[in-house]
């Protein structure tokens, strides 16, 4: 009030209406580019070394069991009687096994067993597992009991009495260890969509979008599950090493892959047997791959879910 | 409460009927019979008696009801693999090691798990949080037959301090124990580390701390209480899946556990303990979500049961 009193003894200069100096105008500029909620996300998991260091190790160990049995003058089955149970040295740099097979492309080779295993399995359940919690949690009602009574009775049933049904009907390969997985693993994916559509459906934003004449997939999609994509994430991170766990224990027991093809639970089989024999230094390198691989994909989902939910540290 | 339970071992029950068909139809898809390489030598009449015995002669879902039948009754039939031995004798004879051995190894896992990760949650001490927090990491990164042959190799085969097979002693359990118990501690230390760090930003906790109250009441009273719920909802699949046996355990062990047999039983294509044992799996399995359930509630009386679609 007292300002506006005293306006007429304002003092008005030219000086005062100089425009500002260019450092002066830039002072509130926002030099980073606005970010997308993914993009921020990925900026929180950066400051993670640990992350970091897991997803460099995962990519590398992916290149790798790519590259490596392509490259090799060794076959993962290629017998040589000539080299039985090799220390490593320079033309086998992880030793050879009792049948002269070069371990290091053994370990490649399980690498790209395990590792298509984990992801491929990972990417069929958060599918499904989106899909059918998205819609029993939109839809709602009877065909939600209907569904949720489904996810129920399979939740029931042991995982390993499915997977190796599944193997024993299909046979021992690849493709009949994923089904198996894939049966069990998508219902916790599927609970966690339908719980969070269920709250979401109920927030002002569904409902204009619904007002607005947007269809129930558009809706569903478009709006309510890429709001709970965060935690979505979070959960495929947890299912690659479940499924990678799955794999090997089977094929450790002997009823997974079956030779001459390796994955890392087969090569820590046949590893066991020679524990008190020759050369117990064989079991170490399936060993190394799994837990260095599975420390990486833990280290990656750590991060990951602290970078999508900050508050919780 | 009580409508609750009906109502949810109803759901159970109906559950329960609805694997077990799924089961039987399942399991005759398998390729391969249960007298596998010996039928060859069999002569025909032989060969039909044998089916008569165990009603292979008859159409698939004529099996299947006669079997429902009898497990009303509570009769499971006999072994096809192990001739003139009950199902029901078998997993009597294995379920007490299994059941001992994963209550075992339930208890070691709560216990450690929940003590440290209040320690990790606590400590004052920058590494000490992180010391626990890497084996709780490494925990979960390293299959249980790895830590189980680890064991063996450093503690049974180099040091020698404990017996590598079998369960007669409570020396026996260490190993085995250990092995299973490993994981769920590193899952549970992780879990109680998180939620007990959220709960102590609570407004309840700093009005305990600003009144004075020690910090030990603190953690027991107030803060360990509502930190529970994810443990609890945790354990109780757990429970379930570590008294119905771990295979490989069981296997590198030598221990003659339920486990095993199941395993076993599937690949020899023995139908009645398939069945007996897949019916067993799943009921563990119902009655401990429901107790899971019902422990929430008690423990969190802001959970509703009865509003919940059972």
């Amino acid at each position: 009030m007292e300002q506006i009193q005293n306006i007429e003894g304002l003092q008005l200069t030219p000086d005062l209406f100089e425009p500002l100096s260019e450092a002066e105008k830039n002072s509130e500029f926002i030099a980073a580019a606005p970010r997308t909620y993914l993009s921020d996300a990925w900026h929180r998991f950066k400051e993670n070394k640990l992350a970091l260091c897991g997803l460099v190790f995962l990519l590398i160990m992916v290149v790798m069991a790519i590259v490596v049995p392509m490259l090799s003058p060794y076959s993962y089955e290629q017998m040589d009687y000539g080299a039985i149970n090799l220390l490593p040295c320079t033309e086998h740099p992880m030793g050879t096994d009792k049948f002269g097979r070069d371990i290091f492309v053994r370990v490649m080779y399980g690498a790209r067993i395990s590792l298509l295993i984990g992801f491929s399995s990972a990417f069929i359940c958060l599918v499904i597992g989106v899909v059918y919690g998205g819609f029993s949690g939109y839809i709602g009602g009877k065909v939600d009991m209907v569904l949720m009574r489904i996810v129920d009775i399979l939740y029931a049933i042991p995982n390993l009495l499915i997977v190796i049904l599944i193997m024993l009907v299909f046979g021992s390969n690849v493709g009949s260890i994923m089904i198996g997985i894939c049966l069990t693993s998508w219902i916790g994916m599927a609970r966690l969509v339908r719980a969070q559509v269920m709250s979401l459906k109920e927030q002002e934003f569904a409902l204009a979008a619904y007002v607005l004449g947007a269809s129930t997939p558009r809706i569903l999609f478009k709006h309510l599950i890429i709001n709970c994509m965060g935690s979505i994430i979070v959960n495929v991170t947890l299912l690659v090493p479940s499924a990678i766990f799955t794999e090997a224990f089977l094929s450790f027991v002997g009823i997974g892959i079956s030779a001459p093809a390796a994955s890392w639970g087969t090569l820590a089989n046949e590893a066991r047997t020679l524990i008190e024999s020759s050369n117990p230094i064989q079991i170490i390198w399936p060993i190394l791959a799994i837990c260095l691989t599975m420390l990486s994909l833990n280290f990656i989902g750590d991060g990951v879910s602290d970078a999508f939910d900050p508050k919780k540290k | 409460m009580l409508r609750y339970t009906l109502k949810r071992l109803a759901v159970g029950v109906l559950t329960l009927a609805a694997l077990a068909t799924i089961t039987f139809f399942l399991m005759k898809i398998i390729p391969g019979s249960p007298f596998g390489g010996e039928l060859a030598q069999l002569s025909p009449e032989v060969r039909e008696m044998l089916y008569a015995q165990y009603n292979l002669d008859k159409s698939i879902p004529e099996q299947f009801f006669i079997y429902i039948r009898n497990a009303i009754t509570g009769d499971f039939g006999e072994s096809m693999t192990r001739k003139g031995t009950a199902v029901a004798t078998i997993i009597s004879r294995c379920l007490p090691a299994t059941m001992k051995l994963g209550f075992a190894a339930f208890v070691t896992a709560i216990v450690v798990g929940v003590l440290l990760g209040v320690i990790a949650a606590f400590t004052k001490q920058r590494w000490v949080e992180n010391l626990v927090m890497f084996f709780a990491t490494i925990g979960v990164s390293v299959p249980s037959f790895l830590y189980a042959i680890m064991l063996m190799i450093v503690f049974g085969v180099v040091l020698g301090w404990l017996p590598i097979i079998g369960l007669k002693t409570p020396l026996h359990y260490i190993m085995p124990a250990f092995s299973l118990a490993l994981y769920p501690i590193s899952m549970i230390t992780r879990l109680v580390r998180s939620s007990m760090k959220e709960v102590m930003k609570q407004d309840y906790i700093v009005l305990a701390k600003s009144k004075g109250t020690p910090t030990g009441r603190i953690i027991l009273g107030h803060a360990l209480k509502n930190c529970l719920i994810p443990v609890v909802t945790y354990a109780g699949p757990l429970l379930a899946f570590l008294i119905t046996g771990s295979f490989v355990i069981e296997n590198l062990f030598s221990i003659p556990g339920i486990g095993s047999e199941f395993v076993n039983s599937v690949t020899n294509r023995d139908y009645t303990m398939i069945m007996a044992l897949t019916i067993l799996f799943g009921s563990f399995i119902i009655v401990v979500n429901i107790l899971t359930d019902m422990l929430v509630a008690f423990i969190d009386p802001r959970v509703k049961l009865d509003k919940k679609s059972a």
